[in-house]
């Protein structure tokens, strides 16, 4: 069997490791170089923290083991991809925000995910001792994502899968209803099944494929610091990140996340804006992210910012990865629309897609994530073509 | 170089004294904080992760390998910064 | 929070954005001028502080006078630069931190100008190799402005050595600061040097002045007995906590070393320039096209590809202060809605064709990979050595300069890539048989370190 993956950033490595593993002839194709797009504008989160109970905490949770039993395939013979299980802080800054904090890990609790109530200042000391109210995840874990990226993309090529760069797909190839492959920038390339993991480029890939799909780009941007002693020692948000996260609105909303990294620096995020593809940094946005952030770490008033940067996250209106056969083309297959999670979601993404390609019983709930899944059908239109 | 040798004929500066490390050094009015470090007979005062020794470089602003913390502010480009008598210079202070 | 609306805002108090805020000055504009140093002049006219007033300042300088002339202007000094904000419609905006360097508590100015001068100068290239990173090893940039603002020579037995006709004037600098030169190294020989000078020699005399100052500083090499020698070059440090002596070695035209011509030198510095790369940071933010060289594309007119901004002087090409004068007026007016004379467009095409000679005579060839050790460090924040970068592209396989840089660490450090930047490209480029994003290590949103505060009050003056 041969399947064509569009997009080398970190859902496709994962996909193309998987069904590569289990024996599947793979093209990983990019229309630029690897791990050049949202896969290396983000912080590398690998959270359970920020999920309620339900299906995508469910994939978090199964891509949390994947990501601990491939660690040593994709550990060896490479930089190190900086996995770390160090754990997630989320503090509250209001009183109501204690409360509703409190709730949501009551229901994480229930459906599996470890989440204690702590007194913040135990475990960061230099958080602000006016938000002490926190609870810790210690399932939260942190990679470096350009280096996981590339990391999967090696394992993926072992096991026999080609990894093209600067292959754009242009449209499709088709038998009668089925696609049957890809005209790219260089040449035809013919396979039984095409994968579309484009992140937010995934909607334009699939438009080029006849269907289309509601994904857009939601811009996020990060302050990177100077290095620094390790003061910050795990992966702390503000209680207001939950809420971002779920958010529809296109405006510009702001929450923090702070943590350190293995080169020493400390990554500040984040803010959510839909504006289409628009790279620009503005003073508004980062003036915002850092007055949320000293709200956690006053002490990080004097820290010097060396490098902002931006990034899209591939925005689906549901909020759900789009994982699975597209029924209006037989052969079309996509895995993306994980927003902000890609990195934790794109191992048990692999996995999920290479069960239901292969017609294996799949370890989630893949109707949660079914193309015409309930709260995404009406957003879908009919095959062009 | 001294002054009364000097082609340039600098004018007459007040001294002013900082403390680098705890260590008062001598300098004068008008230099940067690599300015003084360097005429007190310092080439480098920085540390890189590896252990390496560092100082000026470039010394117009661009390397950061001078990197100093002024008054407990770290990160300082010890070329560009003015010193102040009584500055207190740290040369491994970290955030 | 207030924003500014000068009609033309100039970036940088070098030769380039003095002239042109004058010149836009003298045709009605109302101009802002703002340097990131606490005093005007830039790189070329760096002089003592207004502390130590020198007798004969002019002792190190040339074109003084014109200095003195274009030094009295009102302009913003300490004013850093950190944001260029692009916009649609109009030139962007320009976030400003005023206050001592990197310090705490500068205080924040934006400017929304109607016409934009980019004049933010260039800073030097150095290329790399072993023992380059030792204290004791400096730019020739570094010798210059030690001496000039601080009257420091760099050492007591300094070599210089490089590309380019810069290297002249810092020997020169360095014995007035009572420095023993031991010799200076340029990496091309006679023949490309001969062909790139002598060619069209009526060309240069329009370029009188420069060639005049140039030919100060060879009289100044030969009444100190100072050795100038081409085809040669530094290929190593060495020194425990500072380096003590480096080797030299004779280079072919591609400048590869020639094996069996190596020696050693004993010295206490070294100052070591193989060219010079633009400021790019806020024109890269504003939009502004870029050329092979990374220098930003400007018409007759100093216009930039973005409407309403210009630029003058070494971020548009290497050409010196003559030249970056003649730029400066011309942008200048055309900022200002004026036009330039005949005259003065005449004296800025004049000035480049000196610009040309200095790429074709001294421009880096690709052979100085020949003395790189696998061990010799690239990036020095991050201490990424060549073979680190070799390493990673092998497992990689990316062939994506923001992969492999993340992957590598190469141009992440404090320095954010601008002293490797360009050499580590040029690696990787070779190893990855083509970048597919090449460019990128000149795209920094911030110009410069920005406190943590200093971008929250901002935050807290919005909501007032």
């Amino acid at each position: 069997m041969k399947v064509i993956v569009v997009g080398a950033g970190i859902v496709g490595a994962a996909v193309a490791r998987e069904l590569a593993a289990a024996g599947v002839s793979v093209t990983v194709l990019d229309r630029s170089a690897s791990a050049g797009g949202t896969s290396s504008a983000g912080e590398g989160n690998l959270l359970v923290s920020d999920k309620g109970p339900g299906a995508e905490l469910a994939l978090a949770l199964r891509s949390l083991t994947l990501w601990r039993s491939i660690l040593p395939e994709i550990s060896d013979s490479f930089p190190s991809i900086e996995y770390e299980a160090k754990g997630g802080l989320v503090v509250a800054t209001t009183p109501a925000g204690a409360t509703a904090l409190h709730a949501f890990a009551e229901t994480q609790r229930a459906a599996g995910v470890s989440a204690s109530s702590v007194n913040g200042l135990d475990y960061e000391p230099d958080l602000n001792p006016a938000h002490t109210a926190a609870v810790l995840y210690p399932q939260d874990a942190q990679v470096q994502p350009a280096i996981a990226t590339e990391a999967l993309l090696a394992a993926a090529r072992r096991h026999g899968a080609v990894v093209r760069q600067e292959v754009e797909v242009l449209g499709p190839v088709r038998s009668g209803e089925r696609l049957s492959g890809v005209l790219t920038s260089d040449g035809e390339i013919h396979a039984d099944h095409v994968v579309v993991a484009a992140g937010p480029w995934s909607g334009e890939a699939a438009r080029r494929l006849g269907v289309d799909l509601p994904v857009r780009p939601r811009r996020g941007t990060i302050l990177v610091t100077t290095r620094m002693r390790r003061r910050i020692h795990h992966k702390v948000y503000d209680a207001d990140y939950v809420g971002a996260v779920g958010s529809d609105d296109a405006a510009l909303q702001t929450s923090s996340v702070v943590e350190s990294t293995a080169a020493g620096t400390v990554l500040i995020g984040s803010s959510r804006e839909r504006r289409g593809f628009d790279e620009r940094i503005e003073a508004r946005v980062l003036s915002a992210v850092a007055a949320k952030a000293l709200v956690l770490f006053p002490f990080l008033t004097d820290v010097a910012v060396m490098r902002a940067y931006g990034g899209f996250r591939p925005f689906v209106p549901d909020h759900l990865p789009v994982i699975g056969p597209d029924p209006r083309r037989p052969g079309l297959w996509h895995a993306t629309g994980h927003e902000g999670a890609g990195i934790v979601l794109s191992t048990a993404t692999g996995e999920l897609l290479t069960d239901l390609l292969l017609n294996r019983p799949p370890r989630v709930d893949a109707a949660a994530f079914a193309v015409d899944r309930p709260t995404l059908l009406p957003h879908l239109e009919p095959a062009r073509g | 170089m001294e002054t009364h040798r000097d082609p340039v004929r600098p004018g007459e500066t007040s001294p002013i004294t900082i403390i680098v490390d705890g260590a008062p050094v001598r300098g004068l009015d008008g230099q940067t904080v690599a300015g003084v470090l360097m005429g007190a007979g310092r080439l480098a005062w920085r540390t890189t992760r590896n252990g390496r020794p560092r100082g000026v470089f470039c010394g117009i602003g661009v390397c950061h390998d001078c990197l100093v913390a002024v008054n407990g502010l770290p990160d300082v480009r010890a070329c560009q910064r003015r010193a102040a008598d009584g500055d207190s210079i740290s040369t491994e202070e970290q955030a | 929070m207030t924003v500014e609306t000068p009609d033309v805002l100039v970036v940088g108090a070098g030769p380039a954005g003095l002239a042109a805020a004058d010149a836009a000055r003298k045709v009605g504009a109302r101009v802002a001028l703002l340097d990131a140093a606490e005093d005007a002049g830039g790189q070329y006219w760096r002089h003592l502080p207004a502390q130590r007033p020198a007798a004969h300042e002019r002792v190190l300088h040339h074109g003084w006078d014109r200095f003195t002339a274009l030094r009295g202007q009102e302009m913003l000094t300490n004013a850093q630069v950190w944001l260029a904000e692009r916009h649609d419609d109009r030139p962007p905006t320009l976030h400003v931190l005023v206050g001592p360097a990197d310090g705490r508590d500068r205080v924040r100015r934006t400017f929304a100008p109607k016409a934009l001068v980019l004049a933010t100068g260039a800073y030097e290239r150095t290329l790399p190799f072993p023992g380059w990173d030792l204290p004791g090893v400096f730019t020739a940039g570094a010798a210059q402005a030690l001496a000039k603002s601080e009257r420091i020579a760099v050492g007591r037995r300094v070599l210089v050595a490089g590309a380019g006709p810069f290297l002249l004037p810092v020997a020169s600098s360095l014995v007035r600061t009572g420095a023993e030169v031991v010799g200076v190294l340029e990496a091309n020989g006679w023949p490309r040097l001969g062909r790139g000078w002598s060619r069209r020699p009526a060309e240069l005399l329009a370029t009188r002045h420069k060639a005049g100052e140039l030919a100060g500083y060879v009289r100044d090499l030969a009444r100190h007995r100072i050795p100038y020698r081409a085809a040669t070059a530094v290929v190593a440090a060495h020194g425990a906590e500072r380096v003590s002596s480096v080797t030299v070695a004779r280079l072919d035209p591609q400048w590869a070393p020639i094996p069996g011509t190596s020696r050693d030198v004993s010295v206490d510095a070294v100052c070591v320039s193989h060219g010079f790369v633009p400021r790019v940071e806020l024109a890269v933010s504003a939009g502004c096209g870029l050329d092979a060289y990374g220098a930003v594309v400007t018409d007759h007119d100093g216009r930039t590809t973005v409407p309403g901004v210009y630029a003058a002087g070494e971020v548009t090409g290497i050409g010196g202060a003559d030249l970056a004068l003649a730029e400066g007026v011309v942008a200048g007016l055309a900022a200002a809605g004026a036009t330039a004379s005949d005259a003065q467009r005449r004296s800025r095409s004049e000035n480049q064709r000196f610009a040309a000679r200095l790429e074709a005579a001294h421009g880096i060839r690709p052979g100085w990979v020949g003395w790189l050790g696998d061990d010799t460090t690239v990036c020095r924040c991050e201490e990424v050595t060549a073979g680190d970068l070799r390493a990673g592209a092998a497992a990689t396989g990316s062939r994506g300069l923001r992969s492999l840089k993340l992957s590598t660490r190469a141009g992440l450090g404090v320095c954010q890539g601008r002293v490797c930047g360009r050499t580590v490209e040029e690696l990787l480029h070779r190893h990855t048989g083509g970048l597919l994003d090449p460019g990128r290590t000149e795209q920094r949103p911030l110009a410069a370190f920005v406190r943590l505060g200093e971008l929250a009050a901002a935050e807290e003056q919005e909501h007032q």
